[in-house]
Formats: C-alpha cells, structure tokens, sequence
C-alpha cells in the first residue's frame, strides 16, 4: 500500500479541492468531542459531481487504503443521493476520520459506475443499494438480490419516496394482525383491541 | 435453495442454511464440494430481512432508539448507542460525562458477555463441551451484572438521546467492581484452557486464513481484523464516549504467538485478550466516573421538540464485540428521520468468509463460520445434494461432522 504521511481533515480538504476544483460541489468537516477531555473525532463529507465519483475514491485511496463502510442513500424528490462512507487513518491515535463522498443521480439515469475493483468488499453495499433504491450499478461483478426475498416484487424499492416505494397493501400493521387461528387458547381471555391506545407505538405511512 | 445449481459430477454443491433467524443477516451457504474439500463459496444474506430501517424512516427518534435496541440480540447496547450518537450530533447536543462514562461501561461489559457467548460456541463446534459449559456459566456473571445496572439482561433500554436512562449507585460500583474481580482472577485459567489445549491447537491453528491483504480489501473489522493483522480499533481510532480519555489499544495476536497469521486460533486470542482488555477499561471508568446528570434533557416533550427541528446528517460508530457499528441518519426538520442506514459489524465481515472457507474441509466449516463470530447463532439446516439427491443435514449433523474430526485427529 502506498503509504502518504498523515493529515490533518483540513489538508484532505485542500487536497480534494485543488485536484477537482469546481467539481466538488459541497466539503464540510464536522468536529465532535465526548467524555470528559473532549479529544475531538473529525467527520469530512464531500459532494462531488456524479462523474468525479471514482476519481474521487481513488484520490483516497492513495492518501491511504480507506476502510469502507457502506453506501447509505437519500430519496431527495427528483434525485437519489448516494453516499459513501469510508475511514481513512486508521492505527492511527485518534486520527482516523470519517470521508463521506456523496453524488446525486437524477431519477432518469440511475446508473453508477461498481467501485469493487478498486474495492472488493463494496459489494455488499452495491448489491444491496441497487434493490433497495433501484439504481443500476454498471459493471457490478454480482448483481444478484442480496436481502430482498426472492417472491419480492419487481420494481419497488423500498427506501424511494416516491411511487415505486413500498405500497401501502404490503403493509402490516402488527396490531392489525390476529391471534393466529390453530393454536390453543390463552389461559386469560383477551382484551379486545383498542386502537387509539395502539396508535402510541407510531406513525403508520 | 438454489436447485439450478445442483449438478451431479464434481464438484458437488452443498447448500447450508438459511441460517437462524438471530439478526438482520442470516445467511444461506451454497458450497461447491470434491469430496470433503471446500472449492467455491456462495452465500446470500436477508432470509428474515426485518425492514428496521423503513420502520425507523416513520418513527421519531425516542421511539427508533427502542428499536435500534432491537436489531441484535447479542449487541444490545451498540445500535442504540451509534444511533444515538448521529442523533446528538445532528441536533448538537452534548452528553453529560457521567452519562458518557456509563455508556462506556456497559459497551465493555457488552463485549466481555459476547466474547465469553463467542467462546463458548466455538468451544462447542470442535466437541469441547466441558469449555463450552464452563464459558457459558462464567458468562452469566457479566449477564446478571449488565440486569443489575440496566434492568435488562438483553435489551437494555438503557441509552437515551442525551445520554442513559439509570445511573450507577454507589452499591452497583461494588458489585460491579466484585464482578470484574472475579473475570480478573478467570482470566488465566480461560487463557490455559483456550490456548494452551493440544486439541483446540490442532483444530484452530491454520485453519480459515484470511490474509492481511484481503481483510483490507474486503473491508473486514473488529477482532476478525485484528487477526488478520490490521491495527483498527475504533475505540482506539476515533474517540468517541469516554476512550478519548483512555489509553486503549488495538490488540493483535502478539509475539509469543508468534505474531498474526490470521487463522481461527488468532481469533481465539484476540477475543481472549479483549475480555481483559475491557475489565480494565470498565475498572477505570469506575475510578474516573465524573459525578453529575445523567441526560441532556429528562423532559421527554422538550426533548422531542428539539429533534422535530434538527436538521443534518450525521454518523455514529461504535466498537462493538465484532467490530465497527455504523449509523448514518439524516433529519429534515420532521419527526420521523429522512434517512437511516445500519451498518452492522457483521455486514462488513460477512464477505471474509470466501477466502476462509476455500480449501477447507466440510468439518472444518461449523467452526470457521463461526471465528468471525458472525452474530447467527448457528447453521440450522443444511441440505446436502449429491447425485441429485437431497438429503437435509441438520445443524446436529454438521456438528457431529465437526467433532468426529476432532476425534479422529485425537486418535
């Protein structure tokens, strides 16, 4: 692994904005102290442009081999933002950080090009966003569902907002579901439901 | 089941699972056997995928920190403590000290249970049941420890956005001191007993490498990681809780050892080595435990009202026992979360499994399965398709398989 000298968030920053200028879009380092010395852990996130998106992993890559930790996703309306999340500094005394590098993809071209040859243990996330968002990760070596069931209907994505999310006739309220009908009765008679007590358990789409 | 796989020459195709329904990630195992050796490895996750993260998008953060304690039932304090911290950052709120100093506390006692739980499993896969129920019995001590401070034996119920929901009085401090005294004094008997037994040596050493280089690019973590080589540890890394006051360091499988190889008998060690590790963390933050509140805001109707008007995105990572917890959660300014993503500690270790098993025996596969201790508690079914016919291998059958071999070796 090549091997750069540790820095500081604000030298990746730096770093970042001089070797892609305008095409990135948002940088932000979020600080957070805890415990009583409040030694500080550093967040960096990144918004580049969607075509940026590997130059920019592999911009990291040769800062130091990141730890990967998933691909997390925003429904935005009339974009779908993916995030990825990394580690970078890690044996490192508190000097690791997390990098956060996120594009938007309109919902007319859904497609993101696989990061798993720069890092295989990607595709996980990757399998996992492509049936969860329903983007299209080209050149994904598995493409296969990962843990959507395999009668799960075709088409619903089940993190969208919008109407390819999960439909409300697949929803099951677990207060709306009955004692099951083969087994015996319970010792104490039951209470009838009462729904406006149940509804405290939360908000029903 | 996978039937298009099924062929009737070599290699054979082995389908193992799906696996227990213990968490987010049960796994089913298709392996492609000649004769008892391991040659490809195919699993697929999800077969009791539960949607948490859909029913937390519809939640208000209080109510999705009940949940988060739902994900696992081994990791009881580490979601709600991830997400609980991407909540507070969000929404800029500062814990109390003691209330980070708690926390601190019961995530180490969590790792000393889960280690002990790992132990014992693995004791169990090669057919030493003696260690098994030994380890078991030890454990419950931490168990009724983590009852006593939390209420709980599993789903503690014991964080809170801003910080915990029970403090620690000064009669919890003595019977929690009296219980660390205790695994302090099993330490080295656990230490003879796993380490140096001939036939847990036999069975371990060599067995499920995984090389320093591909736990990097598989993104592996936690005690799989370590033993493999790599120096992570987040509480080491990235100071969180009360380790920005600590001295903890990631533990590698040491010099007398013979330093990391990587195999399942490394990852004996490393856990081993954490148990210790934690009775000192949780013997200092005792010592050091800062007097005052315990959360930022008791008033659950204020509370709430400052996260209805958060907005941001936020991450919290936590060391649980089998490595890196990651939440990402974005708010809007609504009750419910625009945007939750889990990532358990087993998400990024599941992958480590092809180079592990490649190669090995069928016997071996109970027991490497297990080394990542993978948070499914154990291989259910299995069915075994040779010349086209099936037959369902229980978890019973594998386990015999894996004991058989300990004997056989012992002859």
């Amino acid at each position: 692994m090549n091997e750069t000298p540790h820095l500081t968030p604000q030298q990746i920053v730096d770093r970042y904005r001089e070797r892609f200028g305008s095409g990135l879009i948002d940088e932000k380092v979020t600080e957070r102290g805890e415990g009583i010395k409040k030694v500080k852990a550093h967040n960096l996130w990144f918004r580049v442009s969607r075509e940026l998106l590997r130059p920019a992993i592999q911009e990291l890559i040769t800062i130091r081999f990141p730890h990967f930790a998933v691909i997390a996703g925003n429904d935005l309306g009339t974009e779908i933002e993916l995030l990825y999340i990394f580690s970078v500094f890690y044996g490192q005394k508190f000097g690791e950080y997390m990098v956060t590098i996120a594009i938007r993809l309109p919902k007319s071209d859904l497609s993101v090009p696989t990061i798993t040859d720069l890092i295989p243990g990607a595709l996980f996330s990757e399998r996992e966003k492509q049936e969860f968002f329903g983007v299209t990760v080209t050149g994904i070596p598995d493409g296969r569902r990962l843990f959507l069931p395999e009668d799960f209907p075709q088409g619903v994505y089940p993190w969208r907002k919008d109407e390819t999310g999960i439909p409300p006739e697949m929803i099951k309220n677990l207060w709306e579901v009955d004692r099951p009908k083969d087994r015996p009765a319970p010792p104490v008679p039951e209470k009838p439901p009462s729904p406006e007590v149940k509804k405290e358990g939360g908000e029903s789409a | 089941m996978s039937t298009e796989k099924v062929k009737k020459t070599v290699p054979y195709t082995v389908p193992i699972g799906p696996v227990h329904p213990a968490l987010k990630e049960p796994v089913m195992f298709t392996f492609g056997m000649e004769g008892e050796i391991v040659r490809t490895v195919d699993f697929a996750p999800g077969q009791t995928h539960r949607g948490i993260e859909w029913m937390g998008m519809r939640r208000n953060p209080v109510q999705i920190v009940h949940l988060t304690d739902r994900i696992c039932g081994i990791c009881g304090i580490v979601h709600s403590l991830s997400f609980a911290r991407a909540v507070e950052q969000i929404a800029e709120i500062q814990v109390p000290e003691r209330a980070d100093y708690i926390r601190t506390i019961l995530h180490e006692l969590e790792r000393i249970q889960s280690h002990l739980l790992w132990a014992g499993v693995a004791a169990h896969e090669l057919g030493f049941d003696s260690l098994f129920y030994l380890t078991w019995r030890v454990r419950e001590q931490s168990m009724d420890l983590i009852e006593n401070l939390t209420g709980n034996r599993v789903n503690y119920g014991i964080v809170q956005i801003g910080g915990v929901r029970r403090d620690i009085s000064d009669e919890q401090r003595v019977l929690a001191e009296k219980g660390l005294d205790y695994y302090q004094g099993l330490l080295d008997k656990m230490a003879t007993l796993f380490l140096e037994d001939s036939t847990i040596l036999m069975r371990c050493r060599g067995h499920g490498i995984l090389s320093e280089q591909d736990a990097r690019l598989l993104c592996t973590i936690g005690p799989t990681a370590r033993a493999s080589g790599l120096n992570m540890d987040v509480r080491q890394d990235y100071p969180y809780c009360a380790y920005g006051d600590l001295d903890v360091k990631a533990i590698l499988p040491p010099p007398e050892t013979g330093g990391p190889k990587g195999d399942v008998y490394d990852r004996i060690i490393v856990r081993l080595l954490e148990v210790g590790q934690s009775i000192g963390i949780i013997r200092q933050c005792l010592e050091n435990l800062p007097a005052g509140e315990i959360l930022w805001e008791p008033k659950m109707a204020k509370l709430l009202a400052v996260l209805k008007k958060a907005e941001g995105e936020g991450i919290g990572r936590v060391e649980a026992p089998r490595g890196e917890c990651m939440h990402y959660v974005k708010m809007a300014g609504k009750e419910a979360p625009e945007s939750w993503k889990v990532k358990a500690s087993s998400y990024s270790n599941l992958m480590s499994w092809i180079p592990m098993l490649q190669g090995e025996q069928l016997a071996d596969v109970p027991i490497i399965v297990a080394s990542i201790d993978p948070c499914l508690s154990c291989t259910d079914r299995v069915a075994v398709t040779r010349n086209g016919r099936s037959d369902i291998l229980t978890k019973e059958d594998l386990s015999r398989l894996s004991r058989e071999k300990t004997r056989r070796m012992m002859q």
